[in-house]
């Protein structure tokens, strides 16, 4: 009896009553329709926003267009980073955050070194352990989120230390060369070949793109981040959601490590950091998912990034300092969470 | 001055059939305050109940209580004729009594037939049998009478009522045998409240789902109620067919606890010096 849920009733009717008058052209109503469409699809306006740029820079930039340059564009943060934000995407909507992925991605690459020159492991089987430990990471941000409920921000950030430190103390902070065996073939498929980022970054995409919007696992992961009580009530295991979203991104971190070490021809302790993961989450914002759990789409994220991707690629082209590039970006993220927040009222209202 | 609150509920009326629920001496008490004093209450197969009474005169402890969330100090309860002591909602669930809360445990953020078939989807492993839900859904909703503009939309674009409406159809759904509706009116408009009342009427129609209902406007109750039952201070203190009672009659009653706790209420300013 406390609050009026009247002019609910209003928007109740998607796209209520016609209000264009009929003497519009049917080129006008065929653009209103598209625009409509776009805004409701969420990926739609970052898609047109990375087309825009494309073409901006491949008409002011004479070697924008080039075969080497969409290379360059791809790997690295186009494609790395990218699968390192399928997995804060799906963190974010069941609203829980992973700030020590990036230290798993510099983790990895040492684990898979040692596995492969200490141990004698064979490289298929050694890359395998490298992926599972860094799941195994995921696992431990779980259970200290779910089972000894500390928030992930905090736990995720202590873990970004300790796995900081369990590097450098084990690498004593060299670098250390791609393991011998593993050059060649495996090299090759896991990141230096020109397309493999990318490729890797495409079908894992279209992988969790789907495991988001058509599994089971998707549904119960939009389930607790939008009403945590809810999703409790209708009989979901919300830890066991959460935990498995933590496992998927520290397995991601893992990809993501050793690809970058193949690519770069070198295990260097100062890959990763912090940086990848703020690029992800950057990316996943600006490709229309929302901190507050409950929304975000893993497509939009990777076209969030390629959009970054091309805004540092075309600022070196063009010859603008890097400098510049932070202040893009940060207008880009706060635009980008602006028209999130309004295009979703727009949205729910259905007056779009 | 005041009318005296008419006790029957040793052997109250009601349709004759199966019992399905009973309560018998109920009591709760949180640390001091006690919210249930003696509830006795019986509900028969297909039958709607009323439960009416002022706030906090205990109507969602007995809810809760029901439910299984709470857990009663003393008393029975039975459901189908076996005593049995609920250990937690999943239990009552199991059991078949359901409640329908205000906040409705619906996801705004997912679609109508999502929220209707959440944890118990369809699946063409591994991905979700979107075409079969969606079907499955409308043609429940449409048995069910519920009108929504569509059920791929998300929730949070319903009204108040379609929410209810659906959070009560996905209950019955589920096979809940005994319907607890907490303010399913409240805070809705005459269309959206005309909705649930529709709903309801279809449930008790069909016989097999028997429904309580908390409410506060006695005229919605009348209408769609079999019987009506008034709880004040912690008990059952009215029990009859709406048949047999009027709004004036409920109104009467609980306007008379009002005056007397006003005349309390200026007795005790009296004293107080001002």
């Amino acid at each position: 009896m406390s609050e009026i849920t009247e002019p609910r009733a209003e928007a109740a009717v998607p796209g209520g009553p016609a209000r264009t008058g009929g003497e519009r052209p049917p080129w006008l109503e065929a653009l209103r329709r598209g625009g409509t469409f776009l805004i409701q699809q969420r990926e739609a306006s970052v898609f047109v926003v990375l087309v825009a740029l494309v073409i901006y820079f491949w008409l002011s930039a004479p070697d924008f267009g080039t075969k080497l340059n969409f290379i360059n564009l791809t790997q690295g943060i186009g494609s790395a980073y990218a699968i390192v934000a399928i997995g804060e995407v799906l963190l974010l909507v069941c609203g829980e955050i992973d700030l020590s992925v990036g230290f798993i991605w510099a983790l990895a690459p040492f684990l898979m070194h040692y596995f492969i020159d200490f141990y004698g492991i064979p490289v298929p089987l050694a890359i395998l352990f490298a992926w599972a430990c860094g799941a195994g990471i995921g696992l431990i941000n779980g259970l200290i989120r779910v089972v000894l409920n500390v928030p992930s921000f905090i736990g995720t950030l202590g873990m970004s230390f300790l796995l900081y430190g369990l590097m450098l103390v084990t690498s004593n902070a060299e670098a250390a060369a791609i393991p011998p065996r593993a050059t060649g073939f495996f090299q090759e498929y896991f990141g230096a070949y020109a397309w493999s980022e990318i490729i890797w970054a495409v079908v894992l995409v279209a992988i969790f793109h789907t495991v988001l919007t058509r599994t089971r696992w998707g549904l119960y992961t939009i389930a607790v981040g939008g009403n945590f009580t809810g999703a409790a009530e209708s009989g979901i295991n919300a830890g066991k959601i959460k935990i498995g979203n933590f496992m998927i991104t520290g397995w991601l971190g893992a990809v993501a490590g050793i690809m970058e070490a193949f690519r770069n021809n070198t295990i260097d302790p100062s890959a990763g950091g912090y940086t990848p993961m703020f690029y992800a989450v950057a990316a996943a914002v600006i490709g229309g998912t929302a901190l507050a759990g409950g929304s975000g789409t893993v497509l939009g994220a990777l076209l969030g990034m390629l959009v970054l991707a091309t805004l540092t690629d075309g600022f070196n082209l063009k010859g603008i300092s890097a400098d510049p590039f932070n202040i893009i970006l940060g207008i880009a993220i706060i635009a980008a969470m602006v028209a999130n927040v309004y295009l979703t009222r727009l949205r729910r209202a259905g007056r779009t | 001055m005041t009318a005296q609150p008419q006790d029957t509920r040793t052997e109250g009326p009601g349709t004759p059939g199966t019992e399905v629920l009973r309560v018998e001496h109920v009591a709760k008490r949180f640390g001091a305050v006690t919210a249930l004093t003696d509830v006795n209450l019986r509900l028969d197969q297909g039958e709607v109940l009323g439960l009416i009474g002022d706030n906090g005169a205990g109507k969602s402890t007995l809810l809760k209580i029901l439910c299984g969330f709470h857990k009663p100090d003393k008393g029975r309860i039975m459901v189908m004729g076996q005593e049995v002591v609920l250990k937690s909602v999943d239990h009552a669930r199991s059991l078949g009594i359901d409640a329908v809360y205000q906040d409705l445990a619906l996801i705004d953020q997912l679609s109508v037939y999502h929220n209707m078939f959440l944890n118990r989807e369809r699946v063409y492993w591994p991905l979700l049998n979107n075409r079969v839900m969606k079907r499955l859904a409308r043609q429940y909703l449409d048995e069910m009478g519920v009108q929504i503009p569509s059920v791929k939309v998300e929730v949070a674009k319903l009204s108040g009522g379609q929410r209810q409406a659906i959070a009560v159809a996905r209950s019955v759904y589920t096979d809940a045998k005994i319907l607890l509706l907490d303010e399913p009116l409240a805070a809705m408009g005459v269309k959206e409240a005309a909705l649930i009342l529709d709903l309801v009427s279809d449930l008790k129609r069909r016989g097999n789902v028997s429904v309580i209902i908390i409410a506060h406007n006695y005229g919605q109750v009348l209408q769609v109620c079999d019987r009506v039952n008034l709880l004040q201070g912690g008990q059952i203190t009215f029990d009859k067919r709406s048949a047999d009672t009027s709004v004036a009659e409920l109104t009467e009653m609980v306007v008379a606890e009002y005056r007397r706790a006003l005349e309390e209420r200026q007795r005790a300013e009296g004293k107080r010096p001002a």
